[in-house]
């Protein structure tokens, strides 16, 4: 099935056929095998079963798509409570090999797969890399950790798969990483967005020119980011940006991807199945009305998932693609549930003070948002660091550029926050997910 | 005729001038003259210093934002109404100053003013039609260091 293939005989690669299956054929085969995965947790995870027990409801109960609303959801919670093998659903000499999240908040969450299931997340990785255009003769740096965390290996072995030559160079070492970039003819990056900026700007400090570099493609994912983003990536670098998305509870990078049309993430709806809920009341959403994405694996055997609420904010494209793919897509997520905060009762979420301090022309966006609270109230500030564009040398050309970014915050978030200019290289940098918020406020 | 003059955003926290101050110190570039203009929440620091093109070099090196500007070195007549003469001038060809700052070294009846007009190709003409001795750099970092 991954056989190299030739870009000059075919357009497509074989492995992506899936992306293009007729709608009622794909229907059936999530049917088939969501019968099949929730048998298969029902009979070998205790605590599907015990949930499924006390809603009185059977696998046999599963006759058409929308029964999967009668299944329980998993949390997040529910991965760390059965900490570390709790939810495996097979004997421990199948599981071939186990990640880990990183557990910032507490013990971390492990994930199983067995042999199947890593071929099946080569698939994927092949899917999404021949949605950014890549094939056999790409060189592609992968500039995601390797380790614990499923960005380095997933990439790493889905650019393989697809034959393609892989520069397994992890991340941080900016230095070396724009050396290797440009002495060993890198056409493609994966890396977080966050990391990447910080990777043009190092590159301008080494005097790097975009355009005598054959680098054509970035694969940027495991974070929110906004379309600001990546038209300034794709202004700044003339590389095409593509968000990449997937989860370790899932299966790590993978589930979804942008094509060339940019017009959101097609998910591989063979392996996982999606559904939009609301996030309150747990509703289901029609297509095309945002709520909360709801990820069921159709085919992981090692530690299958059953309604994983992912807390990421979207919507369900259903019209069909101009890429020709048939498989449905989601629209960009650029807010998590859980990322929200609320400050004088409005919700925030970073990603819009990122679409607004982009908005503004030549603003670098590297900014973070502290909380704090001072005499009972919510005190929200926004740090900028100022760069050489945007440094004019006077009081009144500084001033007028804190008043364009504070007016076009107040804007997009309808209240008004502190706005602070900062020095360059004030704002840690990152070299895996941005932290973009601190909160000094304490529960 | 124009004078560079190196401008550096500093955020207003203590002893952010004085490290500015230790890396020029460190490779011994010698500040001529500096203005400060601050606000509540950030300062803009205008140096005057003879490697003004090392010394940005240094400054953005230590993760300072700076960059050049050009500014005009005035002869003033050390008495009173010598810069209302000046000032006169540009305000007769429509044109404002931005800021100014003086160069402490007095020379004689003169003093050396540091302006910027906000349209300086413009400022110098009226100057120099006025018979107002504009300093080059050469002149400018004589009288500087003596």
């Amino acid at each position: 099935m991954h056989a190299q293939w030739n870009d000059k005989e075919s357009l497509m690669h074989p492995a992506s056929a899936p992306d293009y299956i007729h709608k009622e054929q794909l229907r059936s085969l999530q049917l088939q095998r969501l019968r099949a995965i929730t048998k298969h947790a029902y009979d070998n995870q205790k605590l599907f079963r015990e949930r499924m027990d006390e809603r009185g409801v059977k696998p046999e109960d599963i006759q058409t798509l929308e029964d999967i609303r009668k299944l329980p959801f998993t949390q997040k919670t529910d991965l760390r409570d059965t900490y570390p093998y709790g939810l495996f659903a097979v004997p421990m000499n199948e599981v071939v090999r186990l990640h880990a999240s990183s557990g910032t908040t507490g013990k971390p969450i492990v994930v199983a797969y067995t042999k199947e299931d890593i071929e099946v997340w080569n698939e994927v990785m092949v899917r999404t890399f021949a949605c950014a255009g890549l094939h056999s003769g790409d060189i592609i740096q992968n500039a995601y950790g390797y380790g614990l965390f499923t960005g380095g290996l997933g990439a790493h072995y889905g650019a393989e798969a697809l034959g393609a030559t892989v520069i397994p160079i992890s991340g941080g070492n900016s230095e070396r990483q724009i050396m290797v970039m440009r002495d060993f003819g890198t056409t493609a990056i994966c890396a977080t967005p966050s990391y990447f900026l910080h990777l043009i700007e190092y590159a301008e400090k080494m005097g790097l020119d975009w355009n005598d570099i054959p680098l054509r493609v970035g694969v940027f994912g495991a974070e929110p980011w906004s379309d600001e983003m990546r038209e300034y990536i794709e202004g700044k670098t003339g590389i095409k940006a593509f968000d990449i998305y997937g989860l370790s509870e899932i299966i790590g990078p993978g589930v979804g991807m942008a094509c060339e049309k940019q017009q959101g993430l097609h998910i591989f709806e063979d392996h996982f199945m999606i559904e939009i809920v609301d996030p309150v009341t747990d509703e289901a959403m029609p297509d095309g009305e945002e709520g909360e994405l709801i990820i069921t694996t159709l085919s992981k055997k090692a530690m299958p998932i059953m309604r994983y609420r992912t807390h990421d904010i979207t919507s369900i494209i259903a019209e069909p693609c101009e890429c020709g793919r048939t498989i449905r897509r989601i629209n960009r997520i650029a807010r998590r549930s859980d990322d929200m905060f609320i400050i004088r009762g409005v919700n925030i979420f970073p990603s819009q003070i990122e679409a607004a301090l982009l908005r503004v022309e030549e603003t670098l966006p590297h900014y973070q948002i502290i909380l704090s609270r001072a005499g009972g109230m919510d005190q929200m500030e926004v740090q900028v660091e100022v760069t050489a564009e945007t440094f004019s040398d006077t009081i009144r050309g500084v001033e007028a550029v804190h008043k364009q970014l504070s007016d076009t915050i107040a804007h997009i978030l309808g209240i008004r926050v502190k706005l602070s200019l900062v020095e360059p290289n004030t704002i840690e940098r990152s070299m895996g997910k941005a932290k973009r918020v601190i909160d000094h406020r304490k529960n | 005729m124009k004078l560079k003059q190196l401008s550096v955003f500093l955020e207003n926290k203590p002893g952010r001038l004085r490290e500015l101050c230790a890396v020029l110190a460190e490779r011994e570039i010698n500040i001529l003259t500096l203005s400060l203009a601050d606000t509540e929440q950030f300062g803009i620091l205008r140096l005057i210093v003879k490697e003004y093109d090392k010394a940005k070099a240094v400054l953005i090196e230590k993760g300072f934002v700076a960059k050049l500007t050009d500014v005009l070195a005035v002869n003033v007549n050390d008495q009173p109404g010598g810069l209302s003469e000046i000032l006169k001038i540009e305000e007769d060809s429509g044109i404002s100053v931005e800021y100014m700052y003086a160069f402490t070294i007095k020379n004689g009846e003169n003093s050396i003013l540091l302006f910027r007009f906000d349209d300086m190709d413009k400022a110098v003409d009226a100057l120099e039609k006025a018979n107002v001795n504009i300093l080059n750099s050469i002149e400018f970092y004589q009288r500087a260091e003596g």
